[in-house]
């Protein structure tokens, strides 16, 4: 693989020694129609994915995850388990739920380390689909589609598929291998991923509906949006996901100084500034507009973040950079209305230091690709589908990033998942229908 | 503080923990150290005129999840050290603690010089009683001892004769359970003489097979024999034997117990059942001695809070409630009421109740609701109590008026012949 496995020093989730595999597997109850199913967003059968471990059946254990979810070794690592199957668990009330991100990532790397081919293409359909964009959205969808029988294409704008997973989450929480192995579990199906090639420039909307029987948009979501500050086009002022793509993939972020001010409040801005402490910086603060309880940060990020180092400011907007010989030598803040409306409060403001200032306050929308495909939307960008993942048009389908509603704590990785797997099945039943 | 004292047909001993005759009282050494943990007694490793040859591998472990040894069984035999150096040592210990009970395990050939040989050999030294070991299933039952001896009344009766011919001890009879019905066993041995019963031997058993190797555990280059079970798992067939040979009134003597005895509460279980004294191995071979300072705190406890003055006070008081079938009343009635409080809604009792019981267990619509017992058809068997993993929230609870009471014997009477 010609990604460069960064590591940015050691792993954020500690790997369960057999013991400790031995006795979290067996302690788990086999509870019926668990709750910690109904949990998940992708329904794993948590109790039976666990019971096989504790019965020594690590393939049918990783089979169980990774059918539910395409993306199971990564949401192993990324899920907010604490508000989904642990947080379910009926051993939660006694603060012990089981530990079954742990369990989930002990027999997801059983496949990755034995080199696993964990599913089969189904029998041929003579159907083809498209589907744009390789995060977890579209692989979900690619996976399923290909175990169908169809002849799934995926195009993918970045040099490896992944998404997010790939380039967008800290390498110490989320190695790019984790992601890359799932991409590897789709190619495995037959699927093909055309990777460096962005629908819209350089293949249009049209040639992909001309030439694919149906379309599944799992596009995620574009850049962090400009501050709108004075001193934002300096040296050293970041978009957060550029940030942490160059430093997953080992390249040379350049000087970031004593002091990096972080711009946000969600799993991205932590992700940025856990990313800045690994690197070396002495002083890394964040500062939010609102108060810590209105971070979309899961709170174990927001636990782990002080556990690294990082520190906080609350109710504070980012007012002007200050700009030195090109450079940035400051940032200056303005405090705002502790009520919570974000509104800055004149007079308060007051320069703080700062060598590197990192964005993350959000992502733009790739809409104007809805529009090539003719794919209607609503006016934040989000494409109007049915429960089934249906637009307008009856051969497109979306799911992804770009159809979580702007500050929803829904964006999260399984449930991407989850829409990719509803958008195959509606492709297919679409794609049958046609045949008869 | 309560009197933990007991008498076995004449053998004393400070509380009722004796060590059964296995690997723990292989040797001086250990025993010496048992009694230092606090023991009542120990039964010495069966001795024989000649030691024996014993082989690698010996043990086997039957887990259950995570946890180690809910069973296991062995392929050793008898002492494999001569029997003077046994001597000499059970003298040391004899005299380091003379309150203690030290029973000697025999086993012999079958003939009467023989076992008189023995047993005069064994009286040159100090020592409280013998317990004859026509229990032990593997092996020796190969070359006519053991169990082969226990499987058959008539040997068990004349060898138990021979045995009380030369023993100025009492003699405890040890049982094996591979009988079809172990009161044969025990009525021989009280017909033969015997002072006391011992019960149960380890049970015929094949521990498992290796997944990889296909070979038999544990095995000996390759090989494997069936060996003997016992440890947590075999308690309840133990404490069936031992109350059957309770009430059975041609058996009539006392009964040390053993069995799966892993703690005080096991414990208290046999004495009601009708055991004077018990005897503990695999929670030894598991843990260690020192589990006997738990067992006769966590006796004297219950005793104190139960207002009992002596352990003794404990011996059989179950038996009479130990019927046939054919004695229970049919008129009793409980049910299931679950607890929604405690209830932590893992639906256990659902599926159980509906895939393999009486199906009145009844899901609310609204997952976060506990389940409810459909107390009209619920049969009050238990089943849904038991795969509660929360205690005390599954109750079963009386529903009949309790003033009559029918029975099957009754209605067999009732039916002319």
């Amino acid at each position: 693989m010609a990604f460069p496995s960064v590591s940015l020093g050691p792993p954020i989730a500690k790997r369960l020694s057999r013991l400790e595999v031995q006795i979290e597997a067996n302690r788990c109850l086999n509870c019926y129609d668990a709750p910690c199913i109904r949990a998940c967003p992708t329904s794993i059968d948590v109790p039976r994915f666990i019971g096989r471990i504790a019965t020594g059946d690590l393939l049918g254990s990783a089979q169980t995850i990774m059918d539910a979810n395409p993306v199971g070794a990564s949401c192993a690592r990324v899920c907010p388990t604490d508000q989904l199957c642990e947080g379910a668990c009926v051993y939660k009330a006694d603060e012990n739920p089981i530990r079954i991100g742990d369990l989930q990532r002990y027999a997801t790397d059983w496949a990755i380390q034995t080199g696993t081919t964990l599913f089969a293409a189904g029998p041929p359909t003579g159907k083809r689909v498209a589907v744009v964009g390789g995060g977890p959205a579209g692989l979900a969808a690619a996976r399923d589609l290909a175990r169908m029988g169809h002849a799934v294409t995926i195009f993918e704008r970045d040099p490896e598929a992944g998404g997010l997973d790939t380039y967008g989450i800290v390498p110490f929480r989320l190695p790019a291998e984790i992601a890359l192995w799932e991409a590897e579990q789709v190619r495995a199906l037959g699927v093909e991923i055309r990777t460096g090639v962005t629908v819209g420039e350089t293949i249009s909307a049209d040639s992909v509906l001309a030439e694919y029987d149906a379309v599944v948009i799992a596009v995620g979501m574009g850049n962090v949006p400009r501050l709108g500050i004075e001193g934002e086009d300096a040296v050293g002022v970041w978009d957060a996901l550029d940030f942490i793509r160059i430093a997953k993939m080992g390249g040379d972020v350049g000087r970031l100084g004593e002091h990096v001010a972080i711009i946000g409040g969600g799993n991205t801005a932590i992700d940025a500034a856990t990313c800045s402490r690994r690197l070396g910086v002495p002083s890394v603060t964040m500062y939010y507009r609102r108060g810590a309880e209105r971070m979309t940060a899961y709170g174990f990020e927001i636990e782990f973040a002080q556990v690294e180092g990082v520190e906080f400011r609350t109710y504070v907007l980012p007012k002007r950079i200050v700009v030195e010989n090109g450079r940035v030598a400051g940032l200056e803040l303005i405090s705002t209305d502790p009520a919570g409306s974000a509104r800055p409060l004149p007079g308060t403001e007051r320069i703080v230091p700062a060598d590197t200032v990192i964005a993350a306050i959000g992502q733009t929308r790739h809409t104007s690709l809805l529009d090539a495909f003719g794919v209607v939307h609503d006016v934040n960008g989000i494409a109007i589908v049915d429960d089934g993942m249906r637009t307008n048009l009856p051969n497109v389908y979306a799911a992804g990033d770009c159809m979580f509603k702007p500050g929803g704590i829904d964006a999260m990785v399984v449930e991407a998942a989850q829409r990719g797997k509803v958008a195959a099945q509606s492709v297919d039943t679409f794609l049958r229908a046609e045949v008869r | 503080m309560a009197d933990l004292s007991i008498d076995l047909a004449g053998i004393r001993s400070p509380n009722p923990f004796w060590l059964a005759s296995a690997p723990p009282t292989n040797s001086g050494y250990q025993v010496m150290r048992a009694f230092a943990a606090g023991w009542g007694g120990a039964v010495w490793k069966t001795l024989a005129l000649e030691p024996i040859v014993n082989v690698t591998s010996r043990f086997g472990g039957y887990n259950v999840g995570a946890y180690r040894m809910a069973g296991m069984n062995n392929i050793e035999l008898i002492t494999d050290r001569p029997l003077d150096e046994n001597l000499r040592e059970i003298a040391e210990c004899k005299a380091a603690y003379p309150d203690r009970a030290i029973v000697v395990s025999l086993m012999t050939e079958c003939t009467r010089e023989s076992w008189h040989e023995l047993i005069r050999r064994c009286e040159t030294v100090p020592l409280d009683g013998f317990e004859l070991n026509f229990g032990c299933p593997h092996g020796m039952s190969e070359r006519g001892q053991g169990a082969a001896v226990g499987q058959d009344p008539e040997l068990i009766e004349m060898v138990t004769r021979w045995a009380k011919e030369a023993a100025h001890v009492p003699v405890i009879v040890k049982l094996t359970p591979n009988v079809t019905d172990v009161r044969y066993a025990a009525r021989a041995a009280a017909k033969g003489g015997a002072d006391a019963i011992s019960l149960i031997n380890t049970i015929n058993s094949l521990i498992g097979v290796d997944l990889d190797s296909w070979l038999p555990i544990p095995h000996v280059d390759g090989k494997s024999s069936h060996g003997g079970y016992c440890g947590p798992a075999v308690k309840p067939i133990a404490l069936n034997m031992v109350g059957a040979c309770a009430k059975d009134a041609q058996v009539g003597i006392p009964i040390s117990g053993i069995g799966g005895i892993s703690d005080w509460r096991d414990a208290v279980e046999f004495m009601l059942m009708g055991s004077t004294s018990v005897q503990v191995c695999t929670a030894v071979m598991h843990h260690g001695f020192r589990i006997v300072g738990d067992m006769i705190d966590g006796l004297n406890n219950y005793l104190d809070g139960r207002g009992m003055a002596s352990v003794r006070d404990l011996i059989g008081k179950t038996v009479p409630r130990f019927v046939d079938w054919n004695d229970l009343n049919l008129d009793y009635k409980i049910i299931a009421r679950i607890d929604p409080e405690s209830c932590i809604r893992c639906n256990k009792c659902y599926i159980a109740c509906e895939d393999a019981a009486h199906q009145c267990i009844d899901r609310p619509a609204d997952p976060k609701l506990a389940p409810v017992v459909d107390e009209e058809h619920c049969v009050g068997c238990n089943l849904c109590q038991m795969v509660c993993p929360v205690v005390d929230c599954i109750e079963m609870v009386r529903v009949d008026a309790g003033d009559t009471v029918h029975t099957w014997r009754e209605k067999l009477q009732s039916v002319p012949l």
